[in-house]
């Protein structure tokens, strides 16, 4: 098997765990932690800690 | 890409990217300000955008690693760094080039017609691994082991170093709000003196936030030699005249190293290459159509 055919096939490995990742974060939860820091003034980001 | 224009498109395209990534006017309205607490606020936006920024419409993958970090639980950011890895195989700090707002803020100044600061190389080669240790140490190690007495966990990249929150969300919100401003204090003060320095720096540094603190660039430089947009070389047509490596203010060497984990995707070298020996590809297919590029650079040199 040529290096080129090779890299690819693990870029898309690397992809479908990314991905897998992604689903799998967001089923369990982790989207909406995200979302509850998102969607309240950060005071350590602003400064006021 | 044509070589004259893709200067201007670069910079077409942040600002777009900018305006629409923070497009929530409500925000900026003195009096009522308030940030958008709408359903986006699930998906971060590639670059660094504090999601305190009163336009803020999504999150800011930076703060959202340290914020599941921090969670109770201390659990493996799947999401975010799923996230990351996703945007890193596909485009890699290409982000940083074209889809980060700091990035383009940096370039404003640097625009600014002054002299400009050369690091000397060996200073400039330790500095630029400080933007690991900020990935390592401030955002991934600190926020993970660090707890007070009440079990708390703190966001130590946010709270100790991130100019960009107080750019973006810091001093916009404190102008906007009389509920803040007596909230003010010695953390506020010792942000806004980092953003000084951050700011004052990039009038004589190219993007000096990006070549030596910024995790998030950091994090994307890790996927540089994997992802699909590339930067190629065709060794053939390369008189190696120098003209790129000259010409590119992150000091890489594009005929040598043109996916160096350095390298922003921002195309100047392209435009400065007599032989049209440097390309663009996705996927190993060349972006872009030589004969024009040819024909760009006749019409430049009046032919
Ligand atoms: S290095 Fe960081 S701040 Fe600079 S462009 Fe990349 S993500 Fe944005
Ligand atoms: S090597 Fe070229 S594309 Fe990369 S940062 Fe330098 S000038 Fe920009």
């Amino acid at each position: 098997m040529n290096q080129k055919i090779v890299s690819r096939i693990i870029w898309t490995a690397a992809l479908l765990l990314a991905l897998g990742m992604v689903v799998f974060g967001y089923v369990s939860g982790e989207a909406e932690t995200v979302f509850s820091k998102a969607v309240n003034i950060c005071m350590e980001c602003i400064g006021l800690g | 890409m044509d070589k004259k224009h893709g200067s201007k498109l670069r910079k077409i395209i942040q600002i777009c990217w900018g305006v629409l990534t923070n497009a929530y006017v409500k925000g900026f309205i003195a009096g009522s300000s308030t940030i958008y607490t709408g359903p986006l606020k699930h998906f971060c936006v590639p670059g660094m955008n504090c999601y305190s920024c009163p336009g803020a419409l999504g999150a800011c993958p930076i703060g959202a690693l340290q914020a599941v970090l921090n969670s109770r639980h201390r659990k493996f950011p799947f999401y975010v760094i799923g996230f990351l890895m996703t945007i890193g195989l596909f485009l890699g700090r290409f982000v940083c080039g074209w889809l980060c707002v700091f990035g383009l803020i940096q370039e404003l100044l640097y625009m600014i017609p002054t002299p400009k600061l050369k690091i000397p190389e060996r200073v400039d080669k330790v500095l630029r691994n400080m933007k690991y240790v900020m990935l390592l140490v401030m955002v991934i190690a600190l926020p993970l082991l660090y707890r007070n007495e009440y079990g708390a966990a703190k966001p130590f990249f946010c709270e100790f170093v991130c100019p960009v929150g107080t750019l973006e969300g810091g001093i916009p919100l404190v102008l906007l709000n009389d509920q803040l401003r007596p909230a003010l204090g010695s953390l506020f003060i010792f942000k806004t003196a980092i953003l000084t320095v951050c700011i004052l720096a990039s009038i004589f540094i190219y993007r000096p936030f990006c070549k030596y603190l910024c995790p998030l660039g950091a994090f994307y430089a890790l996927f540089q030699k994997v992802s699909l947009v590339k930067l190629d070389v065709d060794k053939s047509a390369c008189v190696n005249c120098g003209a790129c490596a000259r010409k590119c203010a992150m000091n890489v060497d594009p005929s040598k190293t043109p996916n160096s984990t350095e390298c922003i995707r921002c195309g100047e070298c392209l435009k400065s290459c007599p032989t049209n020996a440097l390309r663009f590809t996705c996927a190993g297919k060349k972006i872009g159509n030589k004969t024009n590029i040819g024909e760009t650079k006749n019409e430049e040199e009046g032919n």
